[in-house]
């Protein structure tokens, strides 16, 4: 294979590096008018009353709407968020009105003459006083609102938008016979996802109910899908177009703030209506990862087998559980890890909150249920004395077992022991350190301890989501692949070329991918999501190709008068196996073949695929049984860190990670995945906290206040490696990667913290001075 | 209104604009520049950088007025004669780029750099490099991509 795993460069390059790149904050279009929202000020608050005249008699402003006046619900899961705040704020930062004006200033001077009137209602900021009995209530009507029955289980009245259950064996008689029993609780909370582009959105909601969208979204289709929901509109009426999109990292999936945007437009006679949130919007309106509380408790053998586990995650859900809901039921789906546990309970609960809401951010869920079970490795290795490499060796799920969910492990599932011994064995994790060295560490106060962690994810997506591609063959041979999937970054549309390029045997450069998508003229793809598009549109790709072949083969036919049997594609040609040099060029073939005598046959060529997850089923609601795992990719990182305990700051000093890929599809790409998601992992476990007063206001609120990782940031030596147990349904036996790398970061640090030091902690983050008062606090 | 004389990769510019507005918003706006991204507006991200007199700045914190005679250089002008510069291509060649977003900000930084310290040490890279944040690859292949521009012919 030519093009399979090679480390092809971004078919986008050129356009990012000069600036040419359009995103949508660069669009600029005929009659455009300027957005500005006006934010509450209040965690949880009545609206008693909003006066918007003197914002309109303001020259210059075209309309001001406010959510008493017109409004939608919109929600990709839960049905609980309005386009507008109406009757109440549920969070600090929600918009409750908007102004459209000629410009941004003026729209900017229109909100500050906006007056609303509030009541403030008592707030409800933890998650175990919010589920109890006679809590304040964040959503009063909760049992009216839409959402998926069956999939998900709302508690209306104890501010539960969700809870999923798993329930294998039993956990007691279990814990009853364990020789050791540990408990613990972890507390993690909100992270921003903070792709440096914000959420811009340009709409034109036009005469006749043609609507236009501009937005920086990785779900298209979804924003499509859900504003023509949400305002009654036929889908072919409703164009949303993906320009470049600035990152995502999920925040960026559902729907947000074009439904917003478009009932400004519709006031406006359809002029088109720009809305860029700023940089303190994008951290207080629009929604964060959500935080965590999760209580595990472990019981073993004291040869070190798990033979039982409970685990209650309760999800600081925020304001609205609209993607929330979700995160809870993938967080359950993978509640004990990639371990062979016969007797498991797990609760995983999204909790309404006055925080602001929660979205999926890579990894939904994962990092946040990691970051306790595989702290709970360690600490059960501690306590039993054993080695931590060696009891989770003991433990992992291999070929021939089963998930919590009872779904069976294949041969071809991916193997995490594989992973954990590989990053194990390259930093000597469980070896001790020389007397010379502990001397040394004395001396100095810096200490050094290593930890390893593994880590599993399967997309968590629906059981019907699929893709599409079409391939259109140019004139000269060359060929355009279409997708509805978004490329922000992750690079798919590279690797959808070297599939292209392998498969048509067509040199790579002649191979493209049309930037952006508009679900007018792209193929649908669900939503570019949950580690997915390798796999689907990958295989959606490949299949289109496949058409592309058979229909090329059926035109060399023609053309050489051979049998399509005879036939073979290489080098651009279509050629008779037995006699190479009797060959015709795709450009001969691709619009059609011509006869000397003028006559014409065929037609342009055009490849179609379409690839749905197969096999995927709903769980039973009692005790989550089920297949949700499309494919399963593992892995493990380990690290060495240096902890100065006279600061609290931990130095990584050294880091290996490896995943079980299935193919490496493009080595260079796959690295960038896996050294970005390392280093943003590593901003989780030592900096990153979204924080608040006592009042529920936010404090960070810039990038000032929330740290992410600088170039200063950096961990030391980073080796990436990668096993490769081939997925039977993934193209060339690829899996999905994008989020892996993030996954088990916060434990793995938290685990060498104590290794160095002997100091358990066992909440986020890690910041220095936390890590400072704990070593005290030991002392 | 007023107006404003500058120059911008080169090319000489009047700009009639509000006194208010920041040297970014007149690139954006005004000359229809949108390799400078808005990243933050509060001079926190870099992803705005442009080389103003020489100098790497964060436009978004510079006003315009302040910019009178001013030489500008922005992205837009960093390829000559239809080719990217090697800069540029280092970055392409090295996957120094992932959504794209900070990219115009670190090769405006990375340019002002290498024009004043053709050789810059790893420490050096990094330090000039601070102020523009990433969230995508992680930093490492943009050192490399900036080692390898400098040790290639310019
Ligand atoms: S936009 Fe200027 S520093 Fe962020
Ligand atoms: S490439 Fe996305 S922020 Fe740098």
């Amino acid at each position: 294979m030519s093009y399979i795993g090679k480390s092809i460069k971004r078919h986008d390059g050129v356009q990012k590096v000069t600036g040419r790149a359009e995103y949508v904050s660069d669009i600029k279009l005929n009659g455009m008018l300027h957005a500005k929202i006006l934010t509450s000020p209040h965690a949880h608050a009545k609206i008693v009353n909003i006066n918007t005249e003197k914002a309109k008699a303001l020259p210059g402003v075209r309309t001001v709407l406010t959510g008493q006046e017109e409004n939608t619900l919109v929600g990709i899961y839960m049905v609980d968020r309005s386009a507008l705040a109406s009757g109440k704020v549920r969070h600090w930062g929600e918009a409750v009105a908007a102004v459209a004006a000629d410009t941004e200033e003026i729209a900017e001077q229109a909100v500050k003459l906006i007056e609303v009137e509030y009541e403030v209602l008592p707030i409800v900021f933890d998650v175990k006083e919010a589920i109890k009995p006679g809590a304040p209530q964040i959503h009063e009507n909760a049992e009216e609102y839409d959402y998926i029955k069956g999939v998900f289980h709302p508690e209306p009245g104890r501010n539960i938008a969700n809870r999923t259950k798993v329930r294998r064996g039993d956990v007691e008689a279990a814990f009853a016979r364990a020789d050791v029993v540990i408990e613990r609780t972890y507390e993690q909370p909100q992270v921003f996802h903070l792709p440096l582009e914000p959420h811009g959105s340009i709409v034109q909601w036009g005469v006749d109910d043609n609507v236009k969208i501009y937005s920086s979204t990785q779900s298209p289709f979804a924003v499509r899908d859900l504003f023509a929901h949400g305002f009654g509109l036929p889908r072919n009426k409703v164009e949303v177009i993906a320009p470049y999109v600035g990152g995502g990292f999920g925040v960026k999936s559902g729907i947000h703030m074009e439904p917003l945007v478009g009932m400004l437009s519709k006031r406006c006679g359809g002029r088109p209506v720009k809305f860029i949130p700023t940089r303190e919007e994008e951290c207080t309106t629009l929604p964060a990862r959500q935080g965590m509380v999760s209580r595990i408790k472990t019981g073993a053998t004291k040869d070190g087998k798990i033979i039982a586990e409970e685990a209650e995650y309760l999800w600081v859900g925020g304001a609205y559980a609209d993607y929330g809901v979700n995160i809870s039921r993938a967080g359950a789906m993978t509640g004990c890890g990639p371990y062979d546990i016969e007797n498991v309970k797990v609760d995983s609960v999204t909790v309404y909150t006055n925080h602001v809401f929660g979205t999926a951010y890579r990894g939904f869920g994962h990092p946040e249920v990691f970051h306790g079970i595989e702290r709970q490795r360690d600490l059960l290795a501690k306590e039993l004395g054993m080695c931590p490499v060696e009891l989770r060796l003991k433990n992992l799920l291999m070929p021939g077992r089963k998930t919590i969910t009872g779904e069976l492990i294949t041969e071809n599932t991916g193997r995490v022991d594989k992973c954990l011994k590989l990053v194990s064995d390259k930093l000597k994790v469980g070896e001790g350190y020389t007397s010379q060295q502990l001397a040394e560490m004395k001396k100095t106060g810096k200490y050094r301890g290593k930890a390893a962690t593994v880590l599993q994810k399967s997309p968590a997506m629906p059981t019907s989501s699929a893709s599409s591609a079409i391939i259109h063959m140019n004139e000269d041979g060359t060929v355009h692949i279409n997708v509805g999937g978004v490329d922000f970054g992750q690079g798919t549309y590279t690797v959808l070329q070297q599939i292209a390029a392998e498969r048509l045997r067509i040199p790579i450069e002649k191979i493209s991918v049309a930037p952006g998508v508009n679900t007018d003229m792209s193929p649908y793809d669900w939503q570019t999501v949950a580690s997915r598009m390798t796999v689907l549109c990958g295989e959606a790709v490949c299949i289109a190709c496949d058409d592309v072949t058979r229909q090329l083969l059926e035109m060399g036919a023609i053309a050489l008068r051979a049998s399509k049997h005879d036939l073979a594609l290489e080098d651009e040609h279509v050629y008779v196996k037995q006699n190479p040099h009797q060959r015709v060029h795709y450009s001969k073939i691709c619009m059609g073949y011509t006869y000397e005598n003028g006559n014409a046959i065929g037609g342009p060529i055009i490849g179609r695929g379409k690839y749905i997850a197969q096999g995927l089923s709903f769980i039973c609601p009692e005790t989550g049984q089920g297949k949700t795992a499309l494919d399963w990719t593992y892995g493990a990182h380990a690290v060495e860190v240096e902890v100065d305990t006279n600061t609290g700051d931990i130095e990584v000093l050294q880091m290996a990670s490896c995943l079980d890929v299935g193919r490496v599809m493009n080595e260079a790409m796959l690295k960038g995945q896996v050294v970005g998601g390392v280093l943003q992992g590593l901003g989780t476990a030592l900096s990153e906290v979204v924080r608040y007063d006592d009042k529920g206001r936010p404090l960070t609120r810039n990038l000032t206040d929330y740290k992410i990782p600088t170039f200063k940031d950096m961990p030391g030596n980073l080796d990436v490696s990668y096993v490769e147990t081939p997925q039977l349904d993934g193209p060339y036996g690829a899996r999905g990667v994008g989020e892996h790398p993030l996954i088990s970061i916060t434990a793995v640090i938290a685990n060498a913290l104590a290794n160095a030091t002997g100091v358990e902690m066992f909440d986020l983050p890690l910041s220095a001075d936390k890590v400072r008062a704990a070593l005290r606090q030991a002392k | 209104m007023k107006a404003i004389n500058l120059t911008v990769n080169g090319e000489a510019h009047k700009v009639f604009c509000p006194e208010n507005i920041t040297l970014l918003t007149l690139l954006r706006e005004y000359l229809h520049l949108t390799g400078a991204k808005v990243g933050c507006a509060a001079g926190e991200c870099g992803a705005c950088t442009v080389i103003y007199n020489g100098k790497p700045v964060n436009s978004c914190m510079v006003l315009a007025m302040e910019a009178e005679g001013a030489v500008v250089e922005t992205i837009e002008g960093e390829a000559k004669d239809g080719k990217v510069s090697p800069l540029q291509q280092a970055f392409i060649d090295n996957h120094a780029l992932q959504c794209g977003f900070c990219t115009p900000g670190m090769i405006m930084s990375a340019r002002a750099l290498l024009d004043e310290n053709p050789k810059p040490s790893r420490d050096d890279i990094i330090h000039a490099m601070e102020g523009n944040l990433c969230r995508c690859t992680g930093y490492e292949p943009i050192i490399t991509a900036i080692e390898q521009a400098a040790g290639g012919v310019r």
